[in-house]
């Protein structure tokens, strides 16, 4: 189980979704705290939702304040960044570069991808965390090669 | 560096005031500062942790992000400095292009790091203040 664990967390590396910050996070890990980066994610994933919900309303308004929207995606990267959300920080920078581009249809189209791009990291890291927990506190701050 | 390589600064009793209004750096900014045995609080804004210091409480370090509600990080470094505080005050943010970074550090910083903070850029932070020397 434990080597299916470090397979998927492998596989989150591979293919973009995390980068090198989700590891310094691993490394945070002790036995005081040895589910740190799960509770990290886990109000990672309740603060973005929030953002997202206020980002959408902005946007549903229909009048494109990109200053606020450009604030609002400020802190998303801010999050996104810190956890090493790696898409979810791409399409972040892309969704501000339009805002400061005043381009709205950029922006939505962006926002579309950022919102899949975050539901798949959050799927694939409630999985990930799921069969860590089962697998037990070994399987951590390993550097992926 | 291996977790265990790292140092344990708990008997330097440093002690840090961690200034962020977003959860997630507040954790993580938390977090490695507890894991180098440096007791600290946290504050969601420049007022904050002004209103911190005016109530009498003081802190070996602060760690100041900059886009804040309320009161920004450059407002509140300068009004800290101001006030007298002479505390090591690490600029910490995102935000890193000249400009801003010279703004910041006029206001009174001490260094300034870009995010996301590690463990590497907090023990460069505490080395350059003199709060850890590398053995």
């Amino acid at each position: 189980m434990q080597r299916q664990v470090a397979l998927i967390k492998q596989s989150l590396f591979d293919q973009g979704y995390l980068d090198e910050q989700f590891m310094e996070l691993e490394e945070l890990q002790d036995d005081a705290n040895p589910n740190f980066v799960e509770e990290v994610s886990a109000l990672y994933f309740k603060d973005s939702a929030r953002l997202i919900n206020n980002i959408d309303q902005a946007l549903e308004r229909g009048s494109f304040d990109f200053n606020r929207l450009d604030s609002y995606m400020h802190q998303f990267k801010g999050s996104s960044t810190s956890i090493g959300a790696s898409k979810v920080k791409a399409e972040c920078t892309k969704f501000r570069e339009y805002c400061r581009a005043g381009n709205a249809e950029g922006c939505l189209r962006t926002f579309q991808q950022l919102k899949k791009e975050h539901s798949t990291l959050r799927k694939k890291l409630e999985h990930y965390f799921q069969l860590a927990r089962q697998a037990g506190p070994k399987e951590t701050a390993r550097r992926p090669k | 560096m291996t977790r265990e390589e790292l140092p344990n600064l708990a008997e330097s009793k440093l002690t840090a005031l961690v200034v962020d209004d977003n959860f997630v750096n507040q954790s993580i900014h938390q977090k490695l500062l507890a894991r180098l045995g440096i007791t600290n609080e946290v504050v969601c804004n420049g007022k904050e942790a002004v209103d911190a210091h005016c109530s009498g409480r003081n802190y070996d370090l602060i760690l100041m992000d900059m886009d804040m509600p309320i009161m920004n990080g450059i407002q509140a470094t300068k009004r800290l400095r101001e006030m007298g505080i002479e505390s090591k005050i690490a600029g910490v943010t995102t935000r890193a292009n000249e400009g801003e970074k010279k703004e910041f550090m006029e206001a009174g910083l001490n260094d300034f790091q870009e995010k996301p903070l590690t463990i590497s850029k907090l023990l460069s932070i505490l080395h350059k203040f003199d709060f850890y020397v590398q053995t």
